[in-house]
């Protein structure tokens, strides 16, 4: 008995050793190449035999790429914060009250989800022309909040299903109102599910790069993503391999900050002792 | 403090479902009152109506006096306890039982004082600064008990708040409820499933049943005079044995022998729509070994011979199962109580005859025993309607009332 566990531990322990290296083996090389001078770039070692920091004191020089950072971490927090403020009052809807066309929500939020993006895209390109919204903040904004809505719509009605009902009633007979009883009671509960679904809004916002290269043409709006793909170098003759690397690293992490600050504030079991014995 | 009165008051669901019907009660300033029935009849809608977490769909709800229907909770001054505790998890018990009086906008000093006091009165001092996760179920139990009292509110309404407890701490908690009552002297309405909370905590019992109310009055009155068939095979443990008795010129011929009728009754059974079957229905401890009587208690009762089944000792008496013969006493009421119960705790209707005998007689397992019933003691039920035929003005009188 003892010998198998042991056994099919060491199996699912080896298969797990085996998809994070597979996952983290390009992450660790674009690393890897943005220390590497561009003499070097090419030599195929996976620890670079001389360490440089010019790639990364260059993309920080030029104007182009500082822009579409301010512009990456702006527009996503922005949206992020819309579609979760927003996500948490449809969600507490679907979750706690029974109204007509109800399931007609649920479902025409899931329509947009599964919506093809791309064939938006010159719809959106028109019509963002038309009412000049094109390459600015609010442009990029209002469609990350349309496509982020029905994902958070989903986690956040998964978690305030969760939430016991008894506890909004005992807070109503405690002398609520309907409000103190979402912020006093509900809310702290829900939190771990407003961080969660807060990132992966967040993520999907940062990582957008259809809709950024088509709504946007200049550094107004323009975002990492996009920002990455046209990148030259300094000269035209310089190859930009090594910039793009250290840019690729640099966006990945206030990903990867984002996600080490929320961890800690997603306990599970928040809601333990609230109900039965 | 106040009193609360249901007028004419029901509840439809919007799914169709009416779940509570009619129901009129009067519960006075300070009273105890205790709703109980099978599940699903009721009581936890009609809890949460007086509370006003469901709407009322018609009759009027009056709370010291005033229309109370269209008010929000908030408004109505009420506490509740729930099943389930309610603690709000992400808060210390001190912060659980201050959040009625902080919604209320008391000064810190004032919800302090009154947290203290009553985190004293329920002994929860030392565990103030603790998360509800890291309570016991009794703890848990006393801190909603507590946060309901903080605020001092015109009545208490609680819905099964022990049936999360074990059979030790449910009677401790049992004692806690019913002296805080006594003590705080504020009107209370309790839902349970419980029969022995029933009995012992209110001041009056109301029985319901598919959203009707069948009979309200003090648990005693409840136990010697009840109204139907339902409410008497509800209340009693073990329940009241029932059998079938066919009605026969002046005579009820059950499986316990030919029973004798008096003129009231004869009466009442000779009109043209009387029933011509009837259930009869006695209580365990209205049964007596036959040798134990003397001739005067004799006379009141009669006799019987049926094989013994099973003997529990009890020490103080003797719980002595019986198996008869005959036809099976069969009405609605009587499945449904079945059904609630779980058959195995309700022989009621069945060919067994559970009775309570004296500790001094000497049954033994698989004998023969006869055994002498109290006829004064008997009810008798029309199994279409289940009303008591024996009851006289609101009293149970017998087969042999003249
Ligand atoms: N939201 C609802 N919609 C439709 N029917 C409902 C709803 N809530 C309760 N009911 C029905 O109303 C009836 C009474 O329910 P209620 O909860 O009051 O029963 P109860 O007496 O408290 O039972 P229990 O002892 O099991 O708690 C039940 O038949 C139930 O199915
Ligand atoms: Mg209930």
């Amino acid at each position: 008995m003892a010998d198998t566990t042991t056994r099919a531990k060491f199996r699912w322990g080896l298969l797990d050793v085996f998809v994070v290296v597979f996952a983290l083996i390009p992450v660790l090389w674009i690393a890897s190449l943005s220390f590497k001078t561009p003499a070097t770039l090419t030599d195929g070692k996976f620890i670079p035999r001389e360490w440089t920091l010019e790639n990364y004191r260059s993309i920080f020089s030029t104007d182009q790429f500082v822009r579409a950072l301010v512009n990456s971490i702006g527009i996503a927090l922005i949206a992020t914060l819309i579609a979760v403020v927003l996500g948490a009052m449809a969600a507490y809807a679907i979750s706690r009250l029974d109204f007509p066309g109800k399931k007609l929500l649920v479902g025409v939020s899931l329509l947009i989800a599964m919506f093809p993006q791309v064939s938006l895209v010159s719809p959106l390109f028109e019509i963002e022309r038309q009412l000049g919204l094109f390459d600015t903040w609010p442009g990029l904004i209002l469609p990350y909040i349309t496509f982020a809505l029905p994902l958070a719509i989903y986690t956040l009605s998964a978690f305030f299903k969760q939430i016991p009902w008894d506890l909004e009633k005992a807070a109503k007979m405690d002398g609520a109102t309907q409000g103190q009883a979402f912020r006093r009671v509900i809310a702290p509960l829900a939190a771990p599910g407003l961080f969660t679904t807060a990132i992966l809004v967040f993520i999907f916002c940062w990582n957008d790069f259809l809709f950024a290269i088509t709504l946007t043409s200049t550094e107004r709006a323009r975002t990492v993503p996009v920002a990455l793909s046209f990148f030259t170098g300094e000269s035209q003759f310089e190859d930009p391999t090594g910039a793009i690397c250290a840019a690729a690293v640099v966006i990945t992490v206030p990903i990867i900050l984002f996600v080490l600050f929320f961890q800690r504030r997603i306990v599970s079991g928040l809601t333990s002792g609230a109900v039965k014995g | 403090m106040a009193d609360i009165v249901l007028d004419k008051v029901s509840k439809k669901f919007p799914d169709g479902t009416v779940a509570v019907a009619d129901v009129d009660l009067e519960i006075a300033d300070g009273e105890f009152v205790i709703l109980v029935g099978p599940s699903g009849c009721g009581k936890s809608t009609t809890l949460n109506m007086i509370a006003g977490l469901e709407d009322i769909s018609s009759g009027e709800l009056r709370i010291g006096g005033q229309r109370v229907n269209d008010k929000a909770p908030r408004d109505r001054d009420i506490a509740m306890v729930f099943q389930s505790y309610a603690l709000y998890p992400n808060m210390t018990v001190r912060e659980n039982m201050a959040f009625p009086l902080r919604l209320a906008k008391l000064d810190k000093e004032t919800i302090n004082a009154k947290v203290d006091e009553a985190a004293k009165v329920l002994e929860l001092t030392p565990l103030l600064d603790r998360k509800p996760a890291n309570l016991s179920g009794g703890q848990r139990q006393r801190v909603a008990m507590g946060r309901a009292i903080v605020r001092q509110p015109k009545a208490f309404l609680m819905d099964e708040p022990l049936s999360n407890l074990d059979a030790k701490l449910r009677v401790q908690m049992r004692t806690v409820v019913s002296r805080l009552q006594k003590q705080l002297g504020t009107t209370t309405v309790y839902v349970t499933h419980d029969q022995t909370e029933a009995m012992t905590l209110g001041d009056r019992v109301v029985i319901m049943r598919g959203g009707a109310v069948q009979q309200v009055g003090p648990p005693q009155e409840l136990y010697d005079n009840p109204r139907n068939l339902f409410v008497a095979g509800f209340i009693g443990s073990p329940s009241m044995n029932f059998l079938h008795a066919a009605v026969e010129e002046g005579r009820l011929r059950t499986a316990l022998g030919d029973v004798p009728v008096g003129d009231r009754l004869r009466r009442e059974l000779e009109g043209a729509d009387a029933p011509r079957e009837l259930i009869l229905g006695i209580r365990p401890e209205h049964f007596e070994d036959a040798d134990l009587i003397d001739d005067d208690t004799r006379q009141r009762g009669m006799e019987f011979t049926a094989p013994v089944d099973i003997v529990e000792s009890m020490g103080s008496d003797k719980y002595v199962y019986f198996t008869v013969e005959g036809e099976r006493a069969s009405a609605a009421e009587l499945e449904e109580l079945a059904a609630d119960a779980g058959a195995a705790d309700f022989a009621g209707g069945g060919s067994n005859l559970v009775t309570r005998l004296s500790a001094e007689s000497t049954v033994t397992e698989g004998q023969d025993r006869r055994v002498w019933f109290n006829l004064e003691k008997i009810h008798l039920f029309d199994p279409s309607t289940g009303r008591n035929l024996t009851l006289h003005e609101g009293r149970a009188a017998g087969a042999l009332a003249a």
